[in-house]
């Protein structure tokens, strides 16, 4: 490459000196790439050594003409405004004719197809998406994916404590959304309520929030929804560019520090790399200490890439690690421990504020490599592949009564191989296709070295999805998508049951050819299992005038059993309780149907998004009560539950608007609401979030140095339906048997939050500033609990807290 | 160009499927070491006698299967010697977890609750270095004649100092149940 460059300049520079010959001329046509048609109105320009010799303006058929230009090697510079420009090297020897394709749209190279507000000339997608972008992450630099995207109408969280937060979509969650990072489908155990995401929010640069299964290229088993976080493209000119961001906040008495570096090359080439730190120590309630709820992120990452018009490839690691602490109050022993700690109006464990991440802890690493490239086909459109390797490490501890405390309670290492190969094809002036297929190889390893029986078996899993979609314009207005899948997915366990419970479950007569051989009391037995699933969307999206959108969403979604939902057998000691799979289990197929009305009035002063929907999930895989509902043990009682499938119908609305009342001030309002029904039990579907009102306040003011000042409001309903999960127990009470009712159903009372942040920039230099941004959360210290925060009954959730943070562009 | 695309396609699939060959070795088995699966209290009376040997077995540990549980008939007004011995017979030969609580005895400590009635006292006479009591051995001393259940609780990682914990008072002991069985008692 460097020798062709060298060259190319000597050329240039020898021809400048010898040719005086000035009297050729140069002809051309400028076309589409894709398409092949003339471009209209391109400007064409003759560079030599950067400066303008003589330019022309393509006609009606895509040619131009130059006369009078001299002989030798220069630069041509190809601009359209529909069009990325181009400069191609160019040879004039007497009269010269040159073709010069142009690419007729702006795209972002290793852009995600699928984003609705990025209008692509010619298609649009048909499918409703919500995008936070890099300025609204920054402020949630040091917490995490799950705490940033609930700033998106209808999605929340599930949280285990204030550090374990896992987004859910329009209600569902875990294996029902699909997280996409750089392109790349995350495979972290995301199986489990207390399995946070393994994704360092600082690596994105937006983060989308597909609800639905619109995105058929990454799976088909988004029953919930499909989140996107994805990092801006690399630099694909000489440059050099960074960025950090440093936070310091009091509850907690913690931080983080990020910072990424980007440098590009004129040949293309872009590099970055890019970390991220964070320490915590105990977070605090409004009355007290949360022990032990400290916790520790390491992650870096580096890419190097190319990205030419023709082709591309790039290389990418990332390295996630942490550390999290859970509170010790909820680390509790049988059901009378249980009913101790729901009872007690503080938390029993309230120690000192301390740096300390002890007993119980969690400890994850996440490594992955992406390997990827792409090549334009001439009139066709843009192949790409790409191959994956994750693997993940999860260890968690627990105060051990009879074996050393550095022994983890779960080890379980999960390697997962992905190849995708893509193809899309955008040389049709009014259609787009896409098509390809995935295949993965995952498996998984429990470290025996626990000595606790395995929660997640030994497993292989092979999957090959293939799909393929088609995005058209009917007419300027009308915009159609649609898209299928299947999946093949073979699931190879080897998995050791208790004697008893195999019999219990009765296994040994339904399931009697998996057993491998009787170990002890404990039974071998190898299940294998193949589920074949269909996925479908169809989008149509109307523009009824300029101003106004209408996006009609349908969405297919198969999704096979999980593998807690396939062999849990046991005690899940975050929940008090016994929690068992079940090898039945068949997939669960959900319906969506969503209508979204979006528009711009009183001249774009006032926007709005109103997104109702209905999801019905057939065979919805849920985790309810057994029938004996207590299993005894010699560490007494326990409450027990198994996943068992229903149908469930989830009804559901969320609205955004935001009103400008002038150059300063902005209103900005998110409303959702959603019902979720079992409709074969004909009661309601547990952990559904309540509905929730946010309201923003904004002061801005470009003239005073970005002052950008802003009051939150955020009020969250009581949710008043849901399924009694109540049971009853046996204590001792002065000495006499005593039956009490548990009550571990019944949601926490409604709470109204109230926020306030701010930012102030300031100019350094041409392309450095420095951005200095202050906010307080939870302002009047309310004490509240979250219904989907499993620490509920036994703290309450965070105080005030007070950030500073610090951020420097350079 | 299109021999060597499919070349690089080929091999990589081959990758990504070679990997499945992978040994199909068969796990170990996981024998759970933390687990109390009996629990046998032995009262000696002090004039001397019959050893009463109350009993709690749970050989599937968290499986299905409850316990097995003995208890035992009591004479009125003795006094009786108690030891405790804890073990996982899942293990084989098997493990006599009463060694390690007795190791760990500043984190851990039995109580006896006598529930409906059944007229029962107890003293500690074994402590840890504070001075706090354990409960592996202890002094049982029966009333008049009567019928109830007597529960003993293990707790690990309790507050050994809080009221009345020392006195054998569980209410304010806190920290997890190791075992918590509940072993009927007739006193005649």
């Amino acid at each position: 490459m460097r020798l062709f460059l060298i060259t190319t300049l000597l050329l240039i520079g020898f021809s400048e000196a010898f040719s005086q010959e000035c009297k050729s001329t140069l002809t051309g046509e400028v076309v589409d790439f894709h398409s092949g048609a003339p471009l209209i109105g391109a400007t064409v320009t003759v560079l030599d050594n950067g400066n303008v010799k003589k330019s022309a303006i393509t006609d009606l058929n895509g040619k131009f003409l130059i006369k009078n230009v001299c002989d030798g090697n220069f630069e041509l510079e190809v601009s359209h405004p529909e069009c990325q420009s181009k400069i191609i090297p160019i040879e004039i020897d007497k009269n010269t004719f040159k073709k010069v394709r142009l690419e007729h749209h702006l795209e972002k190279l290793n852009e995600v197809i699928i984003i609705g507000d990025q209008t692509e000339k010619g298609v649009t997608k048909a499918t409703s998406v919500q995008t936070l972008k890099a300025t609204q992450i920054e402020q949630f630099s040091d917490a995490s994916l799950g705490d940033a995207l609930r700033e998106i109408s209808g999605v929340s969280s599930l949280n285990t404590g204030s550090t374990i937060v896992k987004p859910v979509i329009q209600g569902l969650n875990s294996s029902r959304i699909l997280i996409i990072t750089n392109n790349i489908r995350l495979q972290d155990q995301e199986w489990g309520i207390e399995h946070a995401p393994n994704v360092d929010l600082n690596t994105a640069d937006r983060l989308t929030v597909i609800k639905g299964s619109g995105a058929l290229q990454y799976g088909g088993d988004a029953i919930g929804g499909v989140v996107l976080a994805n990092p801006a493209p690399l630099a694909r000119k000489d440059t050099l560019f960074g960025k950090t961001i440093l936070s310091g906040s009091s509850n907690g008495r913690g931080g983080s520090i990020t910072s990424s570096l980007d440098k590009g090359f004129n040949n293309g080439i872009g590099v970055r790399v890019q970390g991220t730190y964070k320490r915590f120590g105990d977070f605090r309630a409004p009355d007290y200490l949360l022990t032990n709820t400290g916790s520790e992120q390491k992650s870096f990452s580096a890419t190097v890439g190319i990205n030419k018009f023709l082709y591309g490839a790039e290389v990418y690691y990332s390295y996630f690690d942490t550390k999290l602490g859970i509170l010790q109050a909820a680390d509790l022993g049988n059901v009378t421990d249980l009913i101790r700690a729901i009872n007690a109006p503080v938390p029993e464990i309230i120690e000192d504020f301390s740096y300390d991440i002890g007993l119980p802890r969690q400890e994850v690493a996440h490594h992955l490599v992406k390997l990827s490239s792409y090549l334009r086909l001439e009139r066709l459109g843009r192949l790409k592949l790409q191959y994956s390797f994750q693997f993940n490490d999860r260890q968690e501890f627990d105060d051990r009564s009879f074996i050393n405390d550095d022994v983890p309670v779960v080890d379980l290492e999960l390697t997962t191989h992905n190849l995708d190969l893509l193809l899309e094809v955008d040389s049709f002036e009014n259609s787009k296709i896409t098509a390809g297929v995935n295949g993965l190889f995952q498996e998984n390893f429990a470290d025996p070295v626990t000595q606790v029986r395995r929660v997640i078996p030994d497993y292989e899993k092979y999957s090959l999805g293939a799909f393929a979609g088609i995005a058209h314009n009917i007419t300027e207005s009308l915009l159609v998508d649609i898209g299928a899948r299947i999946d093949f997915t073979h699931i190879d366990a080897q998995k050791f049951y208790r004697g008893t419970f195999f019999e219990d479950r009765g296994y040994d007569v339904d399931f009697a050819d998996i057993v491998v051989e009787q170990v002890g009391s404990q039974i071998l037995t190898n299940p294998v299992f193949d589920y074949t699933t269909f996925s479908a969307t169809v989008g149509l999206s109307h523009d009824i005038n300029e101003n106004l959108e209408l996006l009609f969403n349908y969405g297919l979604a198969s999704r096979p059993p999980n593998p807690s939902e396939l062999f849990s057998e046991g005690l899940n000691q975050a929940a008090v309780a016994f929690e068992l799979g079940d090898l039945r289990i068949q997939e669960e197929v959900a319906n969506k149907l969503a209508v979204t009305f979006k528009g711009s009035l009183f001249d774009q002063r006032f926007n709005f998004n109103l997104t109702p929907y209905a999801n019905f999930i057939n065979d919805y895989i849920v985790l309810e009560p057994s029938e004996d509902g207590v299993i005894t043990t010699s560490r007494g009682a326990f409450q027990e539950f198994e996943y068992i499938q229903n149908d469930a119908r989830l009804l559901g609305v969320d609205f955004d608007a935001s009103y400008d009342f002038n150059d300063y001030f902005q209103l900005k309002t998110s409303f959702s609401y959603l019902r979720g029904d079992d409709t074969v039990r004909d009661r309601p579907l547990i952990n559904i979030p309540s509905s929730n009102l946010f309201n923003t306040i904004t002061y801005k003011n470009k003239k005073l140095k970005n002052l950008n000042l802003q009051l939150k409001s955020e009020i969250f309903f009581e949710q008043t339906r849901f399924p009694d999960n109540n049971f009853t127990a046996q204590i001792v009470e002065n000495n006499q048997f005593v039956d009490v009712l548990v009550d571990v159903s019944t949601p926490p009372p409604g709470y109204h939050l109230l926020h306030f942040d701010s930012s102030i920039k300031f100019d350094l230099g041409d392309i450095t500033n420095l951005e200095l941004g202050f906010s307080v959360d939870n302002i009047f210290d309310t004490s509240y609990r979250q219904y989907l925060n499993r620490f509920r009954f036994f703290a309450d959730d965070l105080g005030r807290n007070f950030t500073l943070r610090l951020k420097l562009n350079y | 160009m299109k021999t060597i695309k499919f070349l690089f396609l080929t091999a990589l699939t081959g990758i990504l499927f070679s990997c499945s060959s992978d040994d199909d070795a068969t796990p170990d088995p996981i024998n759970e070491e933390e687990v109390i699966t009996t629990l046998n209290v032995t009262l000696s009376p002090n004039g001397g006698g019959t050893n009463i040997v109350l009993t709690s077995v749970d050989l599937d540990g968290d499986g299905p299967n409850d316990p097995v549980i003995n208890g035992g008939i009591l004479a009125a007004n003795t006094t009786y010697t108690g030891s405790i011995v804890a073990l996982n017979e899942l293990e084989n030969p098997a493990e006599d977890i009463t060694e390690e609580v007795a190791e760990e005895d500043d984190e851990h400590q039995f109580f006896f609750q006598p529930v409906d009635g059944v007229e029962i006292t107890t003293t500690y006479v074994d402590f840890d270095d504070d001075g706090n009591p354990l409960g592996i051995n202890f002094t049982l001393t029966t009333g008049d004649a009567s019928d109830g259940t007597l529960r003993i609780t293990l707790r690990h990682l309790l507050d050994k100092f809080a009221a009345g914990v020392s006195g054998g008072d569980i209410t304010n002991a806190g920290g997890d149940t190791d075992v918590e069985v509940d072993y009927p008692i007739t006193i005649q």
